[in-house]
């Protein structure tokens, strides 16, 4: 495994019994690197996530994680790994600081550790001042920011975070966020499952896409677009006057013009064509703008799925 | 796909052992049964110590009589308590134990720290174990010391040695019990039906195990008597049957150790005193409770391992 691939899953597969939940799935993250994982429900996301923990067996196919194979060291891969569950719970009954200091303990932390990595975690989760107040008194936020305080005072090389901002509202979210491109510049990879795609446009480097147990789609959200959409740029048109939406789809290597707005188009090409495009309408049309879209995850995954689930249904 | 795990199985366990026993001993529930258990067996130990009060200088076990004699207004002796509720005690120590953290979804976030889940089954059931044995070793301490104030003398080496020898059977029927509140709890996911299901079972060995065991035994092996005598085949089943129920382990446990004329256990020769109405050495009264005393331990770590069995079978998602 080169030095910087902290994940790698070649043949990734589990069964219940006749079902194939995950089927020959294959992916790398790298040190540093914030890889999405998306899908629909029971497309395999989680189970994945548990066979990268150790704490599902996979039925076939092998992963190293952080060096280690979960199947036979999962208590060294769990020394490695902070991982956030979907709807993370904690003893209601016990401080924010008990609830962590029992997870340290396990992790191997000693007492000193625990106090000082706690601070400095909660401080960053903006969580400074509850430390000491019961966990069943916290907000749902508050319960997700004290999910992430326990992977930062566990320091790992790899956090996984299944659906980590699912119940927060849009500022929490924004927050979150913001947590988790902080964990990216500590150098840590972040395999980051979540349903909210333009939270995982925002965040992520690389995005899977996982449809019935396989990835069927990965790349940058550039690539997707290009294999879903049909064009790898997409450039929005400014522009008044008749005729509009015929003269753009005239230009070579146009793969598709929608209207997105009041005198305003959107192009899906397969190259920059932002001169083409200035130099045919300039004389037939009142041009005021032309900028480049970034490609919508939302967009490629809606069509994607629209179209049964294959890359050719652009 | 078979592969071997490397890493200590008992990564862990002095951790949870830790955690549990702290939540155990602060639990309100807990520490509202610890209460119910401590009042019952000191309102049975004090109208004993009404009762026997007369007979100082006439036995040569007070502090046994302590344990087994009942007096009105109670109809039960603190031995006979014991056997009712030390269940309920250990049932409430372990029927969250698994299914809590499912619930809490706590689960999945405790198994992503570096330890096997064999580490966190082991441990909880060793904190439920040790909560057993630190209140009853307190409970212990606390009967020797009412018979210390208000009986005058201390116990005999031989009466302390079948006392701690009750207390061993005391923790190890609780440690059945708990056993059985935690197969259940990995069973069944709602907390509610654990309880219940547990609660069942200990009624149906406490109530209903009697009324069984000698209606099975004729069903297999024919009538008690027969027209040349006993039925020897049916008196081997109906005692075989019997001390399935952990109870009966303990009932017969307790007999023997605290009433120390009891010369036999078993249903074919139970007698009292009957040869010479003189009480029975403290090794022969272990030795003859030996079986049960294997019985209540092998019973515990084979529900226990049937617990451990299917909790590595469940999938760990929340």
């Amino acid at each position: 495994m080169p030095d910087d691939v902290v994940i790698r899953a070649r043949g990734l597969t589990k069964r219940y019994g006749p079902a194939l939940a995950v089927d020959h799935v294959d992916f790398e993250v790298r040190a540093g690197e914030i890889v999405g994982i998306l899908g629909p429900n029971g497309s395999g996301k989680t189970t994945t996530i548990l066979m990268l923990l150790g704490l599902t067996e996979p039925s076939a196919g092998q992963a190293l994680v952080a060096g280690f194979d979960p199947l036979r060291d999962p208590l060294e891969v769990k020394r490695r790994v902070g991982y956030l569950p979907d709807s993370v719970g904690f003893y209601d009954g016990l401080s924010a600081l008990d609830n962590l200091a029992y997870t340290g303990r396990l992790a191997g932390l000693s007492r000193r550790e625990i106090d000082a990595r706690f601070k400095a975690a909660m401080a960053r989760v903006g969580l400074p001042d509850v430390g000491h107040a019961r966990v069943g008194t916290f907000s749902r936020g508050m319960r997700q920011r004290l999910g992430l305080a326990e992977i930062l005072m566990k320091q790992p090389s790899i956090a996984i975070l299944d659906e980590p901002t699912a119940a927060l509202d849009p500022h929490s979210t924004q927050e979150f966020l913001g947590m988790i491109r902080g964990l990216k510049a500590d150098g840590t990879a972040v395999l980051l499952s979540s349903h909210h795609l333009d939270q995982v446009q925002s965040v992520c480097d690389r995005v899977a896409l996982f449809n019935r147990g396989r990835i069927e789609l990965s790349g940058t959200v550039t690539d997707l677009a290009g294999e879903v959409l049909g064009g790898g740029y997409v450039i929005d048109v400014e522009a008044r006057g008749a005729g509009i939406p015929e003269l753009l789809a005239a230009i070579p290597g146009v793969v598709r013009v929608r209207p997105s707005g009041p005198d305003l188009y959107r192009v899906d090409c397969q190259s920059d064509l932002r001169g083409e495009i200035a130099r045919r309408l300039a004389p037939a049309a009142d041009l005021t703008g032309i900028r480049f879209a970034a490609p919508s995850l939302n967009e490629v995954y809606t069509r994607y799925f629209a179209g049964g689930g294959h890359a050719d249904a652009a | 796909m078979l592969t071997r795990r490397r890493g200590s199985p008992w990564t862990g366990v002095g951790t949870v052992v830790a955690k549990e026993t702290a939540d155990h001993l602060s639990g309100i529930l807990i520490v509202l049964v610890e209460v119910l258990v401590f009042l019952a067996a000191l309102f049975a130990i004090y109208t004993a110590i009404q009762a026997i009060r007369a007979a100082i200088g006439e036995s040569r076990f007070l502090f046994l009589l302590l344990m087994t004699v009942a007096q009105p207004p109670l109809p039960f002796s603190f031995m006979d308590l014991l056997g009712m509720l030390v269940p309920v005690f250990a049932i409430v120590l372990g029927f969250d134990a698994v299914n809590g953290e499912f619930n809490r979804r706590t689960m999945s976030r405790v198994l992503a720290q570096p330890i096997y889940r064999d580490a966190l089954l082991l441990g909880k059931f060793l904190s439920g174990l040790l909560t057993l044995t630190i209140a009853f070793v307190s409970l212990w301490l606390l009967v020797i010391g009412l018979g210390l104030l208000f009986l005058g003398v201390p116990p005999s080496t031989e009466e302390a040695l079948r006392m701690f020898g009750f207390l061993v059977a005391t923790i190890l029927y609780g440690g059945v019990w708990l056993a059985v509140a935690m197969l259940f709890s990995v069973v069944f996911r709602a907390p509610t039906t654990a309880v219940l299901a547990a609660l069942g079972l200990w009624l149906v060995f406490l109530l209903f195990w009697e009324v069984i065991t000698p209606i099975a035994a004729t069903a297999i092996a024919g009538p008690p008597e027969t027209i040349l005598g006993p039925n020897l085949h049916y008196l081997e089943l109906h005692q075989a049957l019997s001390r399935i129920s952990p109870s009966t382990l303990y009932g017969q446990t307790a007999l023997a150790l605290l009433q120390p004329d009891t010369r036999a256990t078993g249903i074919l020769l139970y007698t009292r005193g009957m040869l010479l109405g003189t009480p029975l050495p403290v090794g022969q009264s272990f030795l003859l409770v030996w079986p049960q005393f294997t019985g209540l331990i092998a019973g515990m770590m084979v529900i226990f391992a049937i617990a451990y069995i299917a909790f590595q079978r469940q999938e760990i998602r929340a």
